[in-house]
């Protein structure tokens, strides 16, 4: 293919630009993280106060329980991500492979929640968890993330694509259906497992809603429920905030880094998701 | 094997879909007394000026970020396809804000538009124009909302695009370049139709989650000034969780469920007619 000589230098700088508009705000926020108050309004503003001052990430904790609410959020995370990719990807192996009556009508049902908003399953649940007493609570940003008809979808699909010649050995064997299921698909389809994993991830440690929803006590915050309600009781704390604001990022953008191409294709699951 | 996810299902997804569809035919509150009013809620809604208000600013929202954030989103995802160098570079740099959370996106966004101390107004003084009060100027709150949710899913878009692209076989181009075809009929006459259904899909995916936009509102705004920046999901927010009308809520939630299906089925229908690619 014939390339114009002044494409690609084109492309180059209009990209460069355009990482630079994406890149900038989180570096501003770095810049601003390490002043002091009064270098925040110096105007005119520049990158770096007199000294760069750290203290805004060590002294975080008498404000901003941090710590707290990272595990918070690590511990939300991991449960979810665990126990949806395990509900998932048996229920997925059951409507792929097990044939039962109304399978086919509950498999449709499960289709067609997925273009139902959030929004419409969000009031009963809450008084589901009004009645059990669950509010405030951890179970109540849990429960409702256990079983995804998404995360079903998707691996129904992936696993209908695995040969059946596979399994038949297996079951000249004697070995069970979860047999199969478990020394069969599940080594098989690990990096779909990891791409579900990613995406589960991803929506369930940015979740801000379900926290703002469900809990109050700060002791119970989420990264992104306690950074917003820091934010709302300094709000002109810049350094401090935009402190709090980075360390909220870092953990995901680590992961994001070590693994760019699984993390893309996990993100971009959501597209399938829509349609 | 099948038993959790099904009592999940069920407890979470279909019952709450069922039980928001009767809810929205009373006017419950939380209290114990739970009448059903008939379609009080409906006709209600299409009589509420804050409702009307809260629809038209959803739709201003999707009219604005959604169309300008499908060229931006292609025309990157088209020099990205050019065979650069640095292409992990720089889809990791459009990528950044996508996996941040709203929260954080907001937070640093905010203060850049600080109308005394922010960059962007500082950077506009350069060119001698007075920046305005950004998120608490009725004219332009609503502006400064769609750039930042436009800048956040920008990196997502182009992703889906430059998939796209790179489906389309190179022949094609071989081709036109036989018939002395320049770089901009090419891209009109080749990569614009054979990518007509991404970018089909791209946009009835965006303008559904236009519809749903809420954290940037929430966070940014809290829906003002003067409700200039109320969007739908916002709205209901403040029914269900701050008014406890739980009814009306819930016929707002139908509302939108509604307009949803209405756009994933013209999408499944047109996704019959486009088969062809």
């Amino acid at each position: 293919m014939k390339t114009k000589v002044w494409l690609k230098p084109t492309a180059h700088i209009l990209l460069v630009l355009g990482s630079t508009i994406m890149l900038f705000p989180f570096i501003w926020a770095i810049c601003t993280s390490l002043k002091n108050m009064n270098e925040v309004f110096t105007y005119p503003p520049r990158f770096f106060g007199e000294q760069l001052k750290f203290s805004n990430y060590t002294n975080m904790t008498d404000r901003f329980p941090i710590v707290q609410f990272f595990l918070n959020t690590l511990k939300i995370t991991v449960i979810v991500v665990v126990f949806q990719l395990i509900t998932s990807s048996m229920a997925g192996y059951v409507f792929a492979r097990l044939k039962f009556r109304f399978r086919d009508g509950l498999f449709g049902l499960y289709l067609a929640t997925l273009m139902v908003p959030a929004q419409v399953t969000m009031i009963p649940t809450f008084i589901l968890m009004k009645y059990y007493g669950l509010l405030d609570s951890h179970w109540s940003l849990i429960l409702p993330a256990l079983v995804s008809a998404f995360g079903t979808f998707l691996l129904r699909q992936f696993f209908s694509t695995i040969p059946e010649a596979l399994e038949e050995a297996a079951k000249i064997d004697g070995c069970t259906p979860f047999g199969i299921y478990w020394r069969i698909f599940v080594p098989l389809s690990k990096p779909a497992l990891v791409t579900l994993g990613i995406f589960i991830m991803l929506g369930t440690w940015n979740d801000f809603v379900n926290p703002l929803v469900y809990i109050n006590s700060m002791s119970k915050m989420t990264l992104t429920l306690g950074l917003a309600n820091m934010q709302g009781l300094y709000s002109t704390d810049w350094p401090q905030l935009m402190a709090a604001t980075i360390i909220t990022v870092l953990p995901i953008l680590i992961v994001f880094l070590s693994a760019q191409d699984v993390f893309v294709r996990g993100v971009t699951l959501s597209g399938l998701k829509e349609g | 094997m099948l038993l959790p996810n099904v009592i999940g299902f069920l407890m979470f997804l279909l019952l709450p879909v069922l039980a928001t569809f009767a809810i929205s035919f009373s006017d419950w509150n939380l209290s114990d007394s739970f009448a059903f009013n008939g379609m009080d809620n409906y006709k209600a809604l299409f009589k509420d000026p804050v409702f009307l208000q809260v629809l038209r600013n959803t739709l201003y929202f999707t009219v604005a970020s959604v169309p300008i954030g499908i060229v931006i989103s292609l025309l990157m995802a088209v020099f990205l396809n050019q065979k650069l160098g640095f292409i992990r570079f720089y889809r990791a740099a459009f990528f950044i804000p996508v996996i941040s959370s709203m929260v954080a996106v907001s937070v640093i966004w905010q203060w850049i538009y600080n109308p005394e101390y922010g960059l962007l107004n500082y950077a506009l003084s350069w060119f001698g124009i007075d920046g305005p009060a950004w998120l608490t100027d009725p004219h332009w709150a609503m502006p400064t909302v769609i750039i930042t949710s436009i800048w956040k899913s920008l990196g997502f878009n182009m992703l889906i695009f430059l998939a796209g692209l790179q489906s389309i076989s190179d022949s094609y181009y071989e081709a036109a370049d036989i018939e002395g075809a320049n770089w901009f009929s090419k891209f009109w006459r080749i990569t614009l139709p054979l990518l007509s259904p991404t970018t089909f899909f791209v946009t009835v995916m965006s303008i559904i989650n236009s519809f749903q936009v809420f954290d940037t509102v929430y966070l940014m705004t809290q829906g003002g000034p003067a409700r200039s920046t109320s969007v739908l999901v916002y709205y209901i927010f403040q029914n269900a969780f701050q008014y406890f009308k739980m009814g009306y809520a819930s016929a707002m939630a139908y509302v939108l469920f509604f307009i949803v299906l209405i756009i994933t089925f013209i999408q499944f229908w047109r996704q019959k007619k486009v088969s062809i690619y």
